[in-house]
């Protein structure tokens, strides 16, 4: 049902009728085994702000856990963080900061691209979509923050998985399962987020106008330098697009940063004087005197990856954004293949590529869905357009992960009652 | 030997080998089915030598269609398969049974792909952890996930059993440090998870598999990470008086910010061990020692060591010592690195455990730990890997006293159960196996143990994957003396057990 449909409902019913807000845990449990018995499929979220990504759903029922919102433990020194699923990500930073602290996969703030301002969301979404920020490749992906967790199955159970510790091999590590899965396993309540000390500093190294394949070269090299990294974006110029409006000028509007064409940019971070090396070091390896260099102070250079991460340069479109996660050697042939449609910009070093895509047709998705996993990646839809507004496969699988997939959802939600469909027609 | 109860023996089958050995040689070639019972005996046991038990029959499939056609036959015949790699794990994972065909991975030992451009390998499951780091060392890169048995055990059991090691804190364990996998599950079912790329989508059943103990698929293909090695790597050796000056010490590096390469921490006993069995120079009238390992650019790690031999001042260190050079700091981890072997001076036999426990709980747990000695009258060594919370005891016993093993396993579960009362886990490294199966519900209640047998029998239906391994067995109570037993009744007592 979508949501114009539903508010065609509520307009003659209790605006607050589809919805259902537990308190807790014990009560959203009570609720999800009554949903169980009827077998009546309902749509989780927690704040709603990546309600975009994923099937639309046909749910009759909505359950938000916006209520768990809660940080119940908080041990610096321990480096943990428990909360309830519904907590904003925004107060869980702001926490963590008073300590220095950090949620090290950079959750991405999807309100720029969704609605055109900042929302980040929760932290039962975050862990849900499992979609990390330009940091991945360096500390791994949300998955690899997530301690442990409860939830409720789809038959109303309350379970639970992992803990506090960061080595724990107890049992299946269900916290990975967990992840990504679009709430169609569990109704998250409760995670414990592992947490890493804030760098004293960072800056950013920025080439300009470089060529594809120069940047292919810069990306590939940076991040297997012994500088470590951990950021590596390159922002095309080009090409023009009628009807696209990522416009880099527009977006990284900063005083170092010269506006010259194409932006390769390498972030270092760490301790000052370790930084004041990296970044001496990464000028010699690069061998970039024939390029223009502009560096970002921290500053500037924190300002340039939060719009990074948060997909700013999209955030006035209406075309359909997709990400294509693929081996880095791969991207520079794959690009060549791009349709004339496209404008793009690639994270992680090459290995994410963020497109924004005019009149995309559900042909031209297809077909740029085989060529990437010809080249060993996966592609997800994860903002429809008006022009395109629904796709029959928003994630790629294979026919036996499908199987398996199918017997993994039905171990945890025998009956299909939890967001059915989000992922997968028929899990 | 412990009394250990496994599933019950299917008797029928077992009067059947032959005609199993015949099907078998139908996918295998005839040299590599092992059915002889004096060529059965090497397989009875893992490094947990304490629990022994004869395969049925051992096979070593060359590829996947082989271990797919295997898995597919056993599945049809219902026949229980035990998956071993090189037989290094400390917790039964590997322990064959009766009626069980032990599949060996030992001739999947192939390096397949050195891909620096997309800084991977691919590798097969046998082929040894450090051996893919020595493929890749001269280019400046290597695989972070360290056991310390690393020279012989194998990529695909540290998957099974998602491996740590001593530089876990830093770069995490094998579920970190790995991007896909080829495995076949139960009915033969050949699948790719992950590739070349980070993450994937749908749900991680890499994620998922990793660190299952062998109960769900048998791994046939790994795709590891590779790291660039850093520009400078030192480490501090650090004594202290007492072991909480030891423990205060860990908490204030990591509440400064600082996340080293690796922390590790030994008691007395196994600064003397260690320092009698490879002449590390350790600091031997110290109570506790650190070493903290840092790495980094150069200036980075000399503030660094600058900040660390601060907060050890601090907190009363005995003495401080600094690698001076890379044949130094190697020194210093020869005496960690060999901490089990140099057990074996202490005592006839040596039982390892494996809790994680929160860091701050370090001198609390370690006072416990004494207090069980006493009270069970058997010497301990702590080696710890103090970044990540990570405990080793290791408790000496003589395997040729009678009911000494017995009393060992009582106190190693008493260990492991004051681990999960501080806020830690049962198991950080070692796995789950045969060895803590009973103590999981320590840690996790009825609801929380049937989701995961669901996810078990979702993927294999029969149970016939490893069975009797990481989930409680069901008997009668008074068989193992390690169940759980409260007023006569044992705790969940509804839970279906193999």
């Amino acid at each position: 049902m979508s949501i114009e449909e539903k508010q065609n409902f509520q307009t003659f019913q209790d605006s607050n009728f589809l919805i259902e807000r537990p308190q807790n845990e014990r009560e959203a449990s009570n609720l999800i085994k009554k949903f169980y018995k009827s077998g009546l499929p309902i749509e989780i979220v927690g704040l709603g702000s990546k309600k975009g990504i994923g099937k639309s759903l046909q749910c009759s029922k909505t359950l938000s856990f916006e209520k768990l919102n809660e940080i119940i433990e908080y041990f610096p020194e321990e480096l943990y963080i428990k909360v309830g699923s519904g907590t904003p990500i925004k107060t869980i930073e702001e926490e963590l900061k008073k300590n220095n602290q950090q949620l090290a996969f950079e959750p991405i703030d999807f309100g720029y691209l969704f609605h055109g301002k900042s929302n980040s969301g929760s932290a039962g979404g975050q862990v849900s979509c499992n979609i990390s920020g330009p940091r991945r490749f360096k500390v791994g992906s949300i998955r690899d923050h997530v301690l442990g967790f409860r939830g409720i199955n789809g038959k109303g159970e309350i379970i639970k998985s992992g803990g506090n510790v960061v080595k724990n091999v107890t049992g299946y590590d269900l916290s990975k399962l967990i992840c990504g899965s679009y709430g169609t396993l569990v109704a998250l309540t409760e995670i414990t987020f592992k947490v890493l000390p804030q760098s004293e500093e960072s800056r950013t190294l920025v080439i300009h106008n470089q060529k594809l394949e120069a940047a292919n070269s810069t990306l590939s090299e940076a991040v297997t330098s012994s500088n470590d990294i951990s950021g590596a974006s390159f922002f095309p110029a080009g090409p023009k697009v009628k009807g696209c409006t990522m416009d880099i000028e527009k977006t990284f509007k900063l005083n170092d940063l010269k506006q010259e064409g194409s932006l390769t940019a390498i972030r270092v971070e760490g301790s000052k004087s370790s930084i004041d090396q990296r970044i001496k070091n990464l000028e010699k390896e690069l061998n970039n005197q024939k390029f223009n260099i502009s560096i970002l102070d921290f500053y500037q250079s924190e300002i340039f990856w939060s719009k990074v991460k948060n997909l700013e340069i999209f955030s006035t479109s209406k075309n359909s954004i997709f990400r294509i996660v693929i081996p880095p050697s791969e991207w520079i042939q794959l690009i060549y293949q791009f349709s004339n449609k496209f404008r793009y910009f690639l994270d992680w070093g090459g290995s994410l590529i963020w497109v924004e895509a005019f009149e995309l047709s559900e042909e031209m998705f297809e077909s740029i869905r085989k060529k990437v996993i010809n080249h060993g990646g996966y592609i997800t839809m994860i903002k429809n357009s008006e022009y395109l507004p629904y796709v029959e496969e928003v994630f790629t699988i294979s026919r036996e992960r499908f199987n398996i997939s199918q017997n993994i959802k039905k171990s945890f939600d025998p009956k299909r009652i939890l967001n059915p469909g989000k992922m997968y027609t028929g899990i | 030997m412990s009394n250990l109860a496994m599933p019950k023996v299917d008797r029928k089958l077992m009067a059947k080998k032959s005609d199993i050995v015949a099907n078998l040689k139908k996918i295998l070639k005839k040299e590599n089915i092992l059915d002889h019972e004096d060529q059965l005996r090497p397989f009875e046991t893992d490094a947990l030598s304490a629990y022994k038990k004869k395969p049925l029959i051992v096979v070593f499939p060359e590829n996947t269609i082989q271990v797919s056609k295997v898995l597919e036959f056993c599945n049809r015949e219902r026949i229980k398969v035990v998956p071993r790699g090189a037989g290094t794990g400390l917790s039964g994972g590997s322990l064959p049974l009766e009626d069980s065909i032990l599949l060996c991975l030992t001739k999947f030992n192939k390096i397949i792909d050195i891909d620096y451009k997309n800084r991977c390998v691919v590798a097969q499951p046998g082929v040894t952890n450090l051996s893919i780091t020595k493929a890749v060392e001269h280019k400046g890169f290597y695989y972070a996930p360290d056991p310390s048995s690393q020279i012989a055990c194998s990529i695909g059991g540290n998957v099974a059993e998602n491996s740590g090691g001593v530089h876990s804190l830093k770069y995490g364990t094998t579920t970190n440090n790995i991007l896909g996998a080829e495995v076949v599950f139960m009915d033969g079912t050949i699948c790719k998870l992950g590739g070349k790329t980070y993450d994937s989508e749908g749900y991680d059943l890499l994620g998922l598999i990793t660190g299952s103990e062998g109960l769900l698929c048998v791994i046939t293909e790994v795709t590891v990470k590779l790291l660039r090695k850093p520009q400078t790597v030192k480490a501090a050796l650090i004594g202290f008086p007492t072991i909480e000056d030891g423990g205060k010490c860990v908490s204030e590096i990591i509440a400064k910010g600082i996340i080293p390469a690796g922390m590790e921490m030994m008691d007395k006993s196994l600064i003397i061990a260690t320092d009698n069995f490879v002449k590390a120079g350790y600091p031997r009238d110290a109570e506790s020692m650190l070493i903290v390992e840092l790495d980094g650019t150069e200036t980075e790690v000399d503030d660094l060591i600058k900040i660390v031999s601060e907060i050890a001042k601090k907190n009363n260190s005995s003495s401080i010592k600094i690698s001076k050079n890379e044949k130094q700091r190697l020194k210093f981890w020869a005496g960690r690195k060999a901490a089990f072997p140099a057990c074996g001076d202490m005592a006839p036999d040596y039982y390892c455990m494996d809790g994680t426990i929160p860091r701050g709980k370090l001198a609390d747990v370690l006072k416990e730990i004494t207090r069980l000695s006493k009270k069970y009258n058997l010497p301990v060594a702590n080696a710890f890997h103090a970044g990540d919370g990570n405990l080793h005891p290791l408790i000496m016993y003589d395997a040729n006293e009678k009911s000494s093993l017995e009393k060992t396993e009582k106190f190693g579960a008493d260990i492991l159960k004051y681990c999960v009362k501080v806020g830690g886990v049962l198991t950080g490294e070692h796995g789950v196996g045969v060895e803590k199966r009973e103590l999981m519900c320590e840690m996790f209640n009825n609801r929380d143990i049937q989701q995961q047998i669901k996810i078990k029998k979702a993927l294999d239906a029969s149970s016939l994957l490893n069975p009797g391994k990481v989930y409680p067995i069901l008997r009668k109570c008074a068989e193992e003396g390690r169940v759980h037993v409260h007023r006569g009744k044992t705790k969940f007592p509804d839970i279906p057990r193999f």
